[in-house]
């Protein structure tokens, strides 16, 4: 985080309002106190949201007295920077690419410092803490630069920037154990509660006015918590009776299930995180 | 977040087919640290490109690069958890022209999990990996000789290997090497010991990792705190609070401890040391703290807090080994950034000492070029003085990156003699 600082002129935090990101933004807290957390907060917003997220967000900025910036995918569609997926289950997951290149664009964004972790995706575990994008966003995985003790090189011309992954060597136990050490609040989405949801790739759904029901398909209440939160039409929860942190640190111990797995966007081919990457996803 | 003492990191090495991503998959699949989906996404996939048997080297070879030509490209990061520690397995690369992401993924290990093929024995890149090894001063070295299925599981041929090694090694520092007969594919000696490799009575690999000693690996010695930043209170005037921000890279600082600010050589001692709103009476490497001083002092990036009774060199010429990772040459005339702890300064490569030869160890002194992969002695001149330890008694002051001014590249790693 410090080097972050004292590397790059204008870096920001992706803030998605998923407990990784919540994660970076608390370790951003602690890395300059008794200082106020010098980075913005870089929100994608595909208007395909849970509301606890936009509300948990704002809260959050409220509280430490951030600044925030909102990518809006609605608006980059307007202005035709990108467009809508045809087809069945239409997602505005990878519309995020272009509207994310845009705002780093348009701000001068030189550092992005992201909440991703290696055990989440194949490619993802290739990733440097510090990883540098060219000047078109783009991520080329045969070319990253070696990246040797804690010297990380942050150099880069106008109009390239980094990305930079604290989390980088965490896995999903690591997150929830530090949530419940340092009791640090999440959204209540990751906690059980009852929700109505559709069976879908095997993942409960959940209903929302953005879903478009198939045949066969039908409308329950479980008692759900997501694990990852992404955007609402995408993001599977499992059934879960975990309502604290301190059950979710017991769940997560013994769960057999990888965290993406019930993230349709992953399941859309073997390669379908990579893919994403090398054009500029996070 | 981890605790150090329970946290080991390891890389693999080793040449083109030798079967690190298998080995990895075997140590993951056998430890039951992967999960039930990727095992069905692996499963699908396997019967797709080569029939019945779970390929498990898929599990680590994530780029499609790699799939199509069967080999790793980058270094793939690897986490599991056994009920004695904690791993992070580095998966470096075995081809000739990924050596760089070898030396990537060592850079920060514990451990060097090294595979030889036991149809083939010692190769080139064997000698290149070991000596990487010694040279950046990985405290443990296991040697698995792996396919041992493919030669009757004969304990000759694995101490003709042995003694193949052990003849190369004899020139390295390394302290502590081990030899395990292993088959990745079939699991022999991995998890569980070997039935079929009766002759061979220490402890298979998993065993080995869990038990290795890495608690004297670290520098408790020498106190050194290069400065990343310096805070001042946003509420206070700057007399009255100013912090200086770094990551403890050796030893241990208390509070009272009487303290030498390099290079200026101003002198104070610590009253207060932070991490976040706690106040610590002590602290070590590697956390990241605050410290404030009795005195105000001038201080900025890339200075460094040292404990006055024991104090690194401060100078502006280097004898460093360098390992060259750019497929452009080095260049005598141009100048590189150095980045050394926090610091950064521009500085020339004046000589080139002498370089190795891989294969015999021997000193080059003829062939002035350093290309791609080579590890040459060379003398560096900085444009501003730094403050250095030897590598061998510490990692962190006694290492430096050299980058490219113009593309802005990591073109070498070097450790300071």
């Amino acid at each position: 985080m410090r080097e972050v600082w004292a590397q790059f002129q204008n870096p920001v935090i992706l803030f998605s309002g998923g407990k990784d990101s919540i994660v970076t933004t608390h370790l951003a807290k602690k890395a300059f106190h008794p200082c106020p957390v010098p980075f913005s907060l870089l929100h994608v917003d595909t208007g395909h949201n849970f509301e606890e997220t936009i509300e948990f967000r704002d809260k959050l900025v409220n509280k430490l007295g951030l600044n925030l910036i909102v990518g809006s995918v609605q608006q980059a569609i307007d202005k035709g920077l990108v467009a809508e997926e045809q087809g069945q289950r239409p997602t505005r997951n990878t519309l995020q690419i272009g509207t994310l290149l845009d705002v780093i664009k348009n701000h001068k964004i030189d550092c992005a410092v992201g909440g991703a972790r290696r055990d989440e995706d194949k490619s993802r575990a290739k990733e440097r803490f510090f990883s540098h994008r060219n000047d078109v966003g783009q991520w080329d995985p045969k070319n990253q630069r070696p990246e040797l003790w804690h010297l990380f090189n942050g150099k880069h011309s106008t109009g390239e920037h980094f990305r930079v992954f604290p989390l980088s060597n965490w896995t999903e136990l690591d997150v929830w154990t530090y949530i419940q050490r340092e009791q640090i609040e999440v959204p209540s989405l990751y906690l059980s509660h009852k929700r109505e949801v559709i069976w879908r790739d095997n993942a409960w759904i959940p209903f929302s006015e953005h879903l478009i029901l198939e045949e066969n398909e039908e409308v329950l209440t479980k008692n759900i918590r997501f694990r990852t939160l992404g955007d609402i039409t995408i993001t599977g929860g499992i059934e879960s009776e975990a309502d604290t942190v301190d059950k979710v640190c017991q769940e997560v111990s013994t769960m057999r299930f990888s965290e993406r797995g019930n993230r349709s966007d992953d399941k859309r081919s073997e390669t379908s995180m990579e893919d994403r990457k090398r054009e500029g996803y996070f | 977040m981890t605790n150090d003492n329970q946290l080991l990191r390891f890389t693999t090495a080793g040449s083109v087919d030798d079967g690190k991503s298998t080995l990895i998959g075997r140590l993951l699949y056998d430890s039951k640290s992967l999960l039930q989906d990727q095992l069905t996404a692996v499963k699908r996939v396997s019967k797709k490109s080569n029939g019945e048997n779970i390929d498990l080297a898929l599990f680590t070879d994530g780029l499609k690069d790699e799939r199509a030509q069967g080999i790793t490209i980058d270094v793939a990061y690897r986490y599991f958890t056994t009920t004695k520690r904690k791993f992070i397995i580095a998966d470096a690369p075995g081809h000739i022209q990924y050596t760089r992401n070898m030396i990537t993924a060592a850079s920060t290990a514990n451990a060097v999990v090294l595979l030889i093929d036991a149809t083939i024995g010692v190769v080139e890149q064997t000698k290149r990996h070991s000596f990487i090894t010694s040279l950046l001063q990985i405290p443990h070295l296991i040697v698995c000789i792996n396919k041992m299925d493919l030669v009757d599981y004969s304990e000759s041929v694995f101490n003709e290997i042995v003694s193949q090694f052990q003849a190369f090694c004899s020139k390295l520092l390394i302290n502590d090497i081990r030899f395990i007969p292993i088959c990745a594919l079939n699991g022999d000696n991995i998890v569980k010991r070997s039935s079929k490799i009766e002759w061979y009575q220490e402890a298979p690999l998993l065993h080995t990792l869990e038990s290795l000693h890495i608690g004297s690996d670290i520098n408790k010695v020498d106190a050194r705190l290069p400065i990343q930043t310096i805070f001042d209170h946003p509420l206070k005037k700057q007399s009255e609070y100013l912090a200086y921000a770094g990551r403890i890279s050796s030893g241990i600082f208390r509070k009272g401890d009487e303290i030498t600010v390099l290079p200026s050589g101003l002198t104070s001692s610590i009253k207060t040391i932070n991490v976040s709103e706690a106040k610590l009476n002590e602290a070590y490497t590697p956390m990241s703290v605050s410290v404030t001083l009795t005195d105000n002092l001038d201080i900025s990036r890339g200075d460094m807090i040292v404990r006055s009774n024991n104090k690194p060199s401060i100078t502006q010429e280097l004898e460093v080994m360098l390992c060259w990772l750019n497929t452009k040459k080095a260049s005598l005339q141009s100048n590189y950034i150095i980045r050394h702890t926090t610091n950064e300064h521009l500085g020339i490569i004046e000589e080139i000492v002498y370089k190795y030869d891989i294969d015999t160890l021997n000193r080059l002194t003829e062939n002035n070029q350093i290309e791609t992969n080579d590890i040459a002695r060379v003398k560096l001149k900085l444009n501003k003085p730094i403050m250095v330890d030897p590598f061998r008694i510490n990692r962190s002051t006694g290492s430096i990156i050299l980058i490219d001014c113009k593309t802005n590249e990591t073109v070498a790693a070097g450790m300071i003699i």
